[in-house]
């Protein structure tokens, strides 16, 4: 493999000598450098980065209240307003400018509902994809690490992975929901229902990949220096292996974050997440369907939401697996 | 490869065994009364002999070991019975769904070929179109077409079912008016006109599943062409004079199928469970549908069992592609 940025020289003895022009990089330098270079990623990672602060800083700037019910007769004028963009075809249609995206058929205003929805659903996306990682990781590195925990963390593993997930899933988001929304509060106990099931039923690809890299990692050189000098076994997991099976776990955190975004929204679509007064984007779209014909938008915006949330995310995490896959970086 | 079926097919006993002991726990925990829709004026004695005629009387491990004889003996001899007119199982209870007071299984089968022809017809086209997709996607890598097919997968693998779902019954019944937004299941396929009804109410379910389908099979395929493209057999097989027609269609695709077969393997079982959303949406009572509103209904017995075939799928079907692989890739012996 020739490097195109090192120069040629010969000394008297006519050896080849490369002398490269540029200084080494670190290795998230070149990482960095193929991610800018994958299209698709870095349109994946501002549309993410475009729609996470958008739905963090969009309430500030959109001050309706999501929850807000017009009574009397505002009720009447207000509920079921179309988008703004409506009365470019449809000119009796009921459009207002202070709803741009319209009201539900309770006068709720549209937009701040899909911002709040949307803080909802990244933020059960996000805390899923830590806490699958964190689990992943762990049994991960424990099997990798110590032979007499591979086995059983690994069929566990595997019993994980025989399990039909979705209908357990349905179940225990039942099972659990009085006892939880009664020590957290409803909201807050949902999230942490609807969470921590994403997370438990979500970590064992992780595992196995970790589990795979830290085998193959605990062979080298390196491990057994550190080891000779006397370091601990948690040290050497937290100091030496870690690191090197980073790039692993980048790619499954990202991917991660997809998987979590769809189940919430898949619960929530079938009536097994956040109440109603609760929104996400899934919950959105759920209300919505029985009245679709009328207002095709209020089913449309969530489902987009979703759909180029996860759709960025799921560029991201491709782009990223080719950036840090070293058999095709700098091709 | 015989000795490794028969030690994996033993093997899954204990694993199904400890799935369905996790299910029935889990179930066990379940806050839901069945008894909670029969009217207050029920006095509570009979409500006790109610619940007792349900078998919830027991303690849990008497109750999991007759819900274990009921599945693993009884059924299978309803089953023969059906087939053969014998009456091994005359007086023997089976298991019965609290909802509608009879045999679970009864239900299942009366559901199974609404989910089947969907998700089946599903499968198929989506491996149908998945397959040339990926072909001549990795043979052309980052022509335009791929670049397209690319697009196409990941919006494919990112656009849930339920949105898709609602996008095409918004686009294709309610604007454009050509399909039925709601699967009609009493409908019986007897002359021209029934079988055209028919598929035209399968069109909008088959479209959403298969583009899910496509979608992963494709990406895998491609992932798998391209991995073998590069391969040192490829420039012999071209070196030698062969056409490229049976470099690409005989050499490399038959190296590729190889993950790409189990992946198809592993996947059958993943459709049931995904179709619980699709059909959801379009209202197809299959058993996706019969597991929410059992769901729904507290009713434990059909819960568990729909749980607990739909493990079973997934151990077998797990089962299926190790022993395929190990048939299509002499390179991997289980000794």
């Amino acid at each position: 493999m020739t490097d195109p940025a090192a120069e040629i020289h010969y000394d008297d003895k006519g050896v080849v000598e490369a002398i490269p022009t540029r200084p080494p990089r670190s290795q998230w330098a070149e990482v960095w450098q193929q991610l800018k270079a994958h299209k698709g990623a870095m349109a994946g990672a501002y549309l993410f980065i475009f729609i996470v602060l958008a739905v963090m800083v969009g309430p500030f700037i959109w001050h309706a209240d999501p929850q807000f019910l017009p009574q009397g007769r505002d009720f009447i004028n207000l509920r079921d307003t179309r988008p703004i963009y409506t009365a470019l075809w449809d000119s009796g249609a009921k459009v207002n400018w202070a709803h741009p995206l319209g009201t539900d058929n309770l006068g709720r205003d549209t937009l701040a509902r899909l911002l709040s929805g949307g803080r909802v659903s990244i933020a059960v996306g996000l805390t899923a994809m830590v806490l699958s990682i964190l689990l992943g990781t762990l049994v991960g590195v424990v099997a990798g690490f110590f032979r007499k925990f591979d086995g059983p963390l690994m069929r566990l593993t595997d019993l994980f992975l025989a399990l039909p997930l979705l209908p357990l899933i349905l179940v225990a988001s039942l099972l659990f929901r009085e006892p939880l929304s009664n020590t957290f509060g409803t909201e807050g106990g949902i999230f942490i229902l609807i969470v921590a099931l994403i997370g438990i039923t979500s970590w064992m690809q992780t595992a196995r990949i970790v589990r795979g890299d830290v085998l193959a990692l605990k062979e080298r050189e390196f491990v057994l220096a550190a080891r000779s000098v006397g370091t601990n076994p948690i040290q050497l997991m937290i100091r030496h292996l870690l690191p090197n099976v980073l790039s692993p776990i980048m790619v499954s955190a990202t991917l991660g974050i997809a998987t979590a975004i769809i189940t919430e929204s898949a619960l929530s679509f079938l009536g097994f997440g956040f109440p109603p007064d609760f929104p996400t984007w899934g919950r959105l779209l759920n209300d919505s369907v029985d009245r679709m014909v009328l207002y095709p938008e209020r089913v449309i915006w969530p489902g987009l939401l979703i759909s180029l949330t996860v759709l960025s995310v799921n560029y991201l995490g491709d782009g990223l697996r080719d950036a840090l896959d070293p058999r095709i970086r700098g091709r | 490869m015989l000795t490794f079926t028969i030690r994996r097919l033993v093997l899954a006993i204990p694993t199904l065994l400890f799935i369905s002991l996790v299910i029935f726990l889990l179930l066990e925990l379940a806050p839901g009364d069945p008894m909670a829709q029969v009217p207050l004026t029920v006095p509570p004695e009979v409500k006790e002999r109610m619940r007792e005629a349900l078998g919830l009387g027991q303690p849990w491990p008497i109750r999991y070991w007759k819900w274990l004889v009921q599945f693993f003996w009884i059924e299978p001899q309803v089953l023969i019975d059906y087939y053969f007119g014998t009456t091994f199982s005359a007086d023997d209870l089976r298991v019965i769904s609290w909802q509608t007071r009879s045999p679970v299984m009864d239900i299942v089968v009366q559901r199974l070929p609404q989910t089947l022809w969907v998700v089946g017809t599903a499968y198929v086209v989506g491996i149908l179109i998945a397959l040339p997709v990926g072909i001549y996607s990795a043979y052309r890598q980052y022509s335009w077409f791929d670049n397209a097919g690319t697009f196409v997968t990941m919006v494919g693998f990112s656009v849930p079912p339920f949105f898709s779902g609602v996008l095409v019954i918004v686009i294709f019944s309610v604007q454009l008016g050509w399909f039925p937004s709601i699967y009609d299941t009493t409908l019986r396929v007897t002359d021209w006109d029934s079988l055209v009804l028919q598929l035209q109410q399968m069109v909008m379910p088959v479209m959403v599943l298969a583009l899910q389908i496509t979608s992963q099979i494709s990406r895998f395929m491609r992932a798998s062409m391209l991995d073998n493209l590069n391969q040192d057999y490829v420039r012999t097989a071209r070196a030698k004079g062969l056409r490229e027609k049976s470099v690409v269609l005989v050499h490399v695709l038959r190296n590729s199928m190889i993950p790409v077969v189990t992946v198809i393997a592993l996947g059958i079982p993943g459709i049931f469970g995904g179709a619980i959303i699709t059909e959801q949406v379009f209202k197809v009572n299959g058993i996706g549908q019969l597991l929410i509103t059992a769901i729904q209904a507290n009713d434990l017995p059909m819960v568990q069992t729909l749980t607990f075939i739909f493990a079973v799928l997934i151990v077998l079907f797990n089962l299926i592609a190790d022993v395929l692989y190990g048939l299509l890739d002499p390179r991997i012996r289980y000794d």
